[in-house]
């Protein structure tokens, strides 16, 4: 039973910080474009891809730093062929627009990489278990949380301590007092996109590790991904980071008593956010409406 | 009857005269589709498709195109609508009426609800909500396996035929007798919905998506009317949902997914967001081309994907916007 508990603890951990590097992504485009990108799920696929395509060239290690680079490379592509047009159109335009970017995106990984799954190879190290009691917890599974502990607080550091990210978190508050300051917000918008395609393609690699390769492996974690930005509170990085882990643990843990409802209590979990703190648990007032 | 439905929402004055020739022009294709599709190449089945899903996507029209507010989860009211029809036949009673009701209460009801927590949301966090709503049911049809039968779907119920007094409407064998079923009860919803929005109430609701703040000044209860017209636009989605459980007799999850709700949008936008039969138009055009391409090719999503993207770049107010501003140039 013990183990039992752990095992899925170390689970809830793992899927939540899935959970938090997808929502973190996709919560700074929202923030700061007023955008919902649809096809994030198909950036994280992207990454595991590019991965899988160029570890026998760099290697693991190499691939894992190369890739989401890759990654957000073409997110910056897409952000200034395609998303920019519609900054200053109704929001339906730019749901429609990465809606089908994503469909556009993922038939694209059938296409190159075929529909079946690819197994990621993993460096030797990585993957043998730690103990033999404690079977389900490899050096990968540390590894993973290892790498988005760093990620995580690498963003917050960027965000606190450079020019460029002062301005993000400014331009969260209010765009266009950001832009008769004398910022560049075209530009910063690119950049933003960018990285939050960076932390996609980097849990895509991660994920690849974990679950193999497929061409809509992102598709699952989306969905909790918007529910953790409601649940934190929109507007709030501090927030989805909770909102996050939370629901991954909640649903890990529902997994131990009733496996079947793992799913329904994340959206437990939102519903209850709605009802009685609308604006998320670490939200602004009015940053919702 | 249907001949009172205007083409509502410009602000300019589209000629009398114009109107009705355009509603004539309507109906008379609608009616007589029997005679002309099979000569097109398409079959009956594909044109009660376009009228389920156009009814569907001119539901969520009253609340995009006539309220200014973004629902990014229709599909969950259309899918519990199918299910509440399907469920109905299945396992209450062998009635079409009955199964109708039953899916277009389920739907709307649960629309009703959910519109209480989220009317004072905006914009993309409004759309958000109701994406994340909308999965809720995805995940409970998917995986409630001994009552909805998973993910295979809802099987094993039948339209049944309907007893009106002397006569008996047969519509459970489908073909002509079943296309004009549909086109009735599409028929009286649209009417509904055309006098609907000519109300003072519609009236109401342009006057929110136009200007928020303004509305609010005059002292219109702006949240009442955002959460009336969402809880009436799940309703006729859910309408719409029952008679696709009636088409193909089954009803499966995908009914409830969230690519479903963007098809929807993306129809009305297709057809043009702001006007009253596009959706109408959209849901032809995208079905005729949804059914088209995937006959072509394994790789119909690329091009289902490439419209969304082309229409939002190249062509955004759609059919019927692009032409209504021809007209007024």
């Amino acid at each position: 039973m013990i183990q039992l508990i752990l095992f899925n603890v170390t689970n809830g951990l793992i899927i939540g910080a899935f959970y938090v590097l997808m929502a973190l992504g996709l919560s700074l485009i929202l923030n700061l474009s007023n955008v919902i990108n649809f096809a994030h799920g198909n950036f994280l696929a992207l990454g595991g891809y590019l991965a899988f395509t160029l570890s026998p060239t760099l290697g693991y290690w190499g691939a894992l730093l190369v890739s989401p680079f890759l990654t957000a490379l073409i997110g910056f592509a897409v952000e200034r062929l395609m998303i920019r047009r519609i900054y200053n159109r109704d929001p339906v335009y730019s749901l429609l627009l990465t809606f089908g970017l994503a469909f556009v995106m993922q038939d694209a990984a059938r296409y190159i990489w075929g529909p079946n799954g690819l197994p990621m190879g993993l460096p030797a190290i990585l993957a043998q278990p730690i103990t033999n009691n404690l079977f389900f917890i490899t050096y990968y599974r540390i590894f993973m949380v290892a790498v988005v502990i760093v990620a995580v607080a690498g963003l917050f550091a960027f965000l606190r301590y450079t020019r460029v990210g002062l301005r993000i978190r400014a331009g969260t508050f209010d765009l266009e007092t950001v832009s008769t300051l004398g910022v560049n917000v075209r530009h910063l918008r690119t950049f933003n996109f960018a990285l939050g395609c960076l932390l996609a393609g980097l849990s895509g690699v991660l994920a690849a590790g974990q679950i193999g390769l497929n061409p809509n492996m992102g598709d699952d974690l989306l969905m909790p991904s918007f529910i953790a930005i409601i649940v934190g509170g929109v507007g709030s990085l501090i927030g989805t980071l909770f909102g996050g882990l939370l629901i991954g643990m909640a649903a890990a843990l529902t997994t131990v008593v009733y496996p079947s409802a793992s799913e329904a209590v994340i959206y437990g979990i939102l519903m209850a956010v709605l009802l009685i703190r609308p604006r998320g648990l670490v939200g602004e007032e009015g940053m919702l409406s | 009857m249907t001949m009172a439905v205007a083409s509502l929402g410009g602000r300019l004055p589209i000629t009398a005269g114009r109107r009705e020739l355009a509603l004539i022009a309507i109906w008379t294709v609608l009616l007589t589709v029997p005679l002309w599709l099979p000569l097109l190449g398409g079959y009956t089945a594909l044109a009660g498709r376009v009228l389920v899903f156009g009814l569907a996507a001119m539901g969520l029209n009253m609340l995009l195109g006539f309220t200014g507010v973004l629902s990014f989860g229709h599909a969950a009211y259309f899918g519990l609508g199918a299910y509440g029809a399907g469920l109905t036949l299945r396992y209450l009673v062998h009635s079409t009426p009955l199964a109708m009701l039953a899916g277009t209460l389920l739907g709307g009801l649960a629309g009703t609800l959910f519109g209480m927590l989220i009317v004072r949301r905006r914009g993309v966090y409004f759309a958000m909500c109701t994406i994340a709503f909308g999965q809720l049911w995805y995940y409970l049809a998917y995986s409630w396996n001994s009552f909805t039968g998973g993910f295979d779907g809802l099987r094993d119920f039948q339209r049944a035929a309907i007893e009106l007094g002397p006569f008996t409407l047969h519509i459970e064998d489908g073909g002509t007798v079943f296309y004009f079923f549909l086109l009735a009860i599409f028929a009286v919803a649209v009417t509904l919905m055309g006098l609907l929005l000519r109300s003072p109430f519609g009236r109401t609701l342009l006057a929110i998506r136009e200007n928020e703040r303004r509305a609010r000044f005059l002292g219109i209860p702006v949240e009442r009317h955002i959460w009336l017209s969402f809880s009436i636009s799940c309703f006729f989605t859910a309408l719409a949902g029952t008679l696709y459980a009636l088409l193909n007799n089954f009803a499966d999850p995908m009914a409830l997914h969230y690519s479903l709700s963007g098809y929807f949008v993306v129809m009305t936008v297709i057809g043009g967001m702001r006007t009253f039969w596009g959706p109408l138009l959209g849901a032809a055009v995208f079905v005729s081309l949804q059914d088209y391409i995937s006959s072509m090719t394994v790789n119909w999503m690329s091009f289902v994907g490439a419209v969304f993207i082309l229409v939002v770049l190249f062509f955004p107010r759609g059919l019927l916007g692009t032409m209504r501003r021809r007209l007024k140039e």
